[in-house]
């Protein structure tokens, strides 16, 4: 019998450390893929924020400006200023490239050369000249990125797109530290591009700003006031209980509806630009209404009752009520709710997607009816080209977009822990 | 024109205040009383000349015109509000319903969001069926639209039968309930019942970074990451996998529910009464007896709702499909197979140049009507299976 009994026990610890196994198993199946997939990004996307540029010594001298002017007639008869407003700056990099690798004589190494640097050198160059316009009558080095080819030749050693010579060329560069690697500023500061090597996050950051405004602008009084109506003002009735079935059925509802509803009412129907932050903005604003609501809702009802009552003896009307007394109160809840929202709604693509925000935009916007671009919507488009050298954009506009991500949600969390009250 | 109307509502503001103050004097000696502050008679102008303002900025006068009705506008508010004053009118009570009334207007915006979503994408589902029958769309066993790229292509040529693409999403969602329920449960069944409060403070944050990750990022990994594991691990027992499988896109569809399955278990045990966990305890059963013959059962509704929720979400997922899985219907339940889903083809049938008229463009809208009735039911379900069963 005891034996009999022993067995039992024995099985049913063995299924109690069995379950508690499955447990642990589950949790660390959670810890351990986050850790692998921050990994991944982290480990596809931090050599993004370095890129490797290229000395050139440009020539502005008087002598290689006439040379290199795009005027071909006449150009005796002009004045020196008027030849260097017209300067031909793809031309002026030629000649730089091909004084650096003067010492090879094969024509053939000197046309792959012109295929290190960047296709945009001359812009570059052009940018810094007029920028500092003592530059002329000197000779300056400047530092221009790589093509693109290069850089991942140096970043990833592939080389499967370089001939022979071109990666000898180029390591001799590497051992001279006439190609070295800088912080990639320009990811920062420049707009999408063709030419992975000078693709940047800046016109997606502005987007992504903009279209935060107009979400805030909308979807937060809104989302408040009728937070308050439904918690406060509300009385039992068919129409209040149909507003709060609705309400919190948006909350399920797919995102790629809520795009489709964007392009139909906001496209079609009222006619706004397409692509616009201020279209993303108000389709964002429905799609993440419910959640002001529903955070702004549970603040309100964490409020005592004693308040309200204290109030309402005094003789405040409900509007007294809830001004003076619930909304002031209910502050730090809603802040934190709202920020968790606008995290929400930085990560959002689906539903830009179908109000046209896929189309190449190389320039930022400069107000809300100008077509823009987005974060998210900028890794969906660019993890779409097949070129390495966007593979790496891709993780780390990723890694911005989590950054972002991280830290409201840090401020979310700190708020809370700041002015949580215990009531 | 803002800044001028602003002036003036300031002035006459000012004026208001002033006049009332003088006339509430009179009216105290003479021994009248007003249940009303000053301050409510002014908000009441205030905000009647705002709306007044409004009506007439984007009113289609010229600007003098503008400036003209303006003055006079906001002059006979000034005089009504101080007549109604001497009347004995109570601005208190009528701010209160303006205040009301406007709170139910944002509200309401709640349902016209709601109708607004039927109403588009029903009518254009309609002209969709009018183009192309019901009945093929729902049984058609073929799904083939990129055929019709213009309208005047004829409908024939391209084929629109969902019975492939449901199958595909049904497909990936089974697969991503498969990975997420199991793990999300147990998992939210060790951190209320094994770990201490400190690491569960640690673990759950953690855990719920990853219902923060932005899906369009969960796809990316989908792609460059999960798929290539896959085909690794399949390629290694000599089995083919297709590139874009549905295994790799629900899989990482199924990490994203992960969170959300956690959260609503985590809800539902904590609701379970603690007399249920400590009788059961004291009779001699084991913790994880306890669990599942106690704990689980008395929560089964609510952890029922949350799979169904789950399995809406999952449905409804658009940019992991979108980016990891494929694009050709196949009508297969090979999980190595490339399926599409809804989603997947509502987002490849809407990028791009749009004609409304085309039965190609109205398709991803007939699509959408199936995805937004199945998700309805789905959550209207999950409301009836929690309501219906709860036993405490």
């Amino acid at each position: 019998m005891q034996n009999l009994i022993k067995k039992n026990l024995d099985k049913r610890y063995k299924k109690e450390a069995l379950f508690k196994k499955m447990g642990i198993f589950s949790i660390s199946f959670c810890i351990l893929f986050l850790v692998i997939f921050l990994g991944t990004i982290v480990f596809k996307g931090h050599k993004a924020f370095f890129v490797n540029k290229i000395a050139l010594e440009v020539d502005f001298r008087e002598e290689s400006i006439r040379e290199n002017s795009n005027k071909k007639e006449n150009i005796g008869n002009l004045s020196f200023e008027e030849i260097a407003n017209d300067l031909s700056f793809v031309k002026l990099v030629r000649k730089s490239i091909r004084e650096k690798f003067s010492e090879y004589k094969d024509p053939q190494i000197i046309n792959s050369a012109y295929k290190i640097v960047s296709d945009i050198a001359d812009y570059r160059i052009q940018k810094s000249f007029e920028e500092n316009p003592q530059f002329i009558n000197s000779k300056q080095l400047i530092w221009v990125e790589v093509s693109s080819k290069v850089d991942v030749y140096l970043k990833y050693n592939i080389s499967t797109s370089l001939k022979n010579e071109e990666v000898s060329i180029i390591n001799n560069l590497v051992k001279k530290g006439e190609i070295k690697s800088f912080f990639n500023y320009g990811f920062f500061t420049s707009s999408d591009s063709r030419e992975p090597e000078i693709a940047g996050i800046s016109a997606s950051l502005k987007g992504s700003f903009y279209t935060m405004i107009i979400f805030l602008i909308f979807a937060f009084p809104i989302g408040v006031a009728s937070a308050f109506y439904l918690e406060e003002i509300a009385k039992k009735s068919k129409l209040n209980d149909l507003i709060e079935v609705s309400i919190n059925n948006l909350a399920a509802i797919p995102s790629i509806i809520y795009g489709l509803l964007g392009l139909t009412v906001y496209l079609q129907f009222m006619n706004l630009p397409r692509s616009s932050s201020i279209v993303a903005g108000m389709t964002l604003a429905m799609l993440v209404l419910p959640v002001i609501i529903i955070a702004t809702r549970n603040t309100i009802r964490s409020i005592p009752h004693s308040i309200k009552d204290a109030a309402m003896a005094l003789g405040a009307s409900k509007m007294q009520i809830i001004i003076h007394h619930l909304f002031p109160l209910s502050i730090p809840g809603i802040m934190t709710g709202t920020i968790l929202a606008v995290s929400r709604a930085l990560g959002e693509t689906a539903p830009l997607l179908m109000i046209g925000m896929v189309a190449f935009i190389a320039d930022s916007p400069q107000n809300f009816y100008e077509p823009s671009t987005v974060l998210p919507v900028q890794i969906f488009l660019w993890s779409d080209s097949p070129e390495i050298g966007f593979a790496e954009k891709t993780s780390a506009a990723i890694l911005v977009l989590l950054t972002f991500l991280i830290a409201f949600n840090l401020f979310a969390i700190i708020l809370r822990k700041k002015f949580e009250r215990k009531w | 024109m803002l800044i001028v109307s602003l002036i003036f509502l300031a002035i006459f503001s000012f004026l208001l205040s002033s006049r009332l103050n003088k006339e509430r004097v009179e009216l105290t000696r003479s021994g009248y009383k007003r249940s009303s502050l000053n301050a409510h008679y002014i908000y009441s102008f205030i905000i009647w000349s705002i709306l007044l303002i409004m009506i007439v900025i984007f009113s289609s006068f010229s600007n003098f015109e503008k400036y003209l009705s303006l003055f006079f506008l906001i002059f006979t508010n000034f005089l009504l509000i101080s007549y109604f004053f001497k009347q004995g009118f109570n601005a208190k009570a009528h701010l209160e319903s303006i205040f009301g009334a406007s709170l139910f207007l944002t509200a309401a915006i709640g349902i016209i969001i709601t109708f607004a979503i039927t109403l588009s994408i029903v009518f254009e589902s309609i002209r969709f069926f009018e183009m192309v029958h019901v009945k093929e769309f729902i049984f058609g066993l073929k799904w083939n639209p990129q055929m019709a790229m213009h309208s005047e292509q004829s409908v024939s040529e391209s084929a629109f039968g969902m019975v492939p693409v449901m199958m595909g999403t049904l497909l990936i969602t089974f697969i991503a309930i498969a990975i997420s329920l199991p793990i999300g449960i147990m998992a939210a069944i060790y951190l209320s019942f094994y770990v201490k409060s400190k690491t569960r403070d640690v673990l759950k944050p953690l855990i719920e970074i990853l219902a923060g990750v932005p899906t369009v990022v969960y796809g990316y990994f989908a792609v460059i990451a999960i798929s290539p594991i896959f085909k690794e691990i399949f390629s290694y027992f000599s089995i083919d996998i297709a590139a874009e499988s549905a295994l790799a896109a629900g899989f990482v569809m199924g990490i994203m529910i992960i969170p959300f399955v956690l959260s609503l278990t985590d809800d539902a045990l904590n609701s379970v009464p603690g007399h249920l966990k400590d009788s059961a305890l004291a009779l001699g059963s084991t913790k994880s007896e306890m669990i599942r013959k106690v704990v689980l059962i008395a929560a089964a509704p609510n952890i029922a709702g949350a799979a169904i929720l789950a399995f809406s979400r999952a449905i409804g997922e658009t940019m992991i499909v979108a980016m990891a899985a494929g694009l050709v219907a196949k009508l297969s339940f090979n999980p190595l197979d490339s399926v599409t889903t809804a989603t997947a083809q509502i987002v490849s049938l809407l990028i791009g140049d749009q004609e409304f008229n085309s039965p190609k463009t109205l398709a991803a809208f007939a699509l959408a009507l199936v995805l937004f009735i199945i998700t309805f039911a789905f959550n209207i379900l999950a409301l009836v299976v929690v309501r219906k069963y709860k036993r405490y």
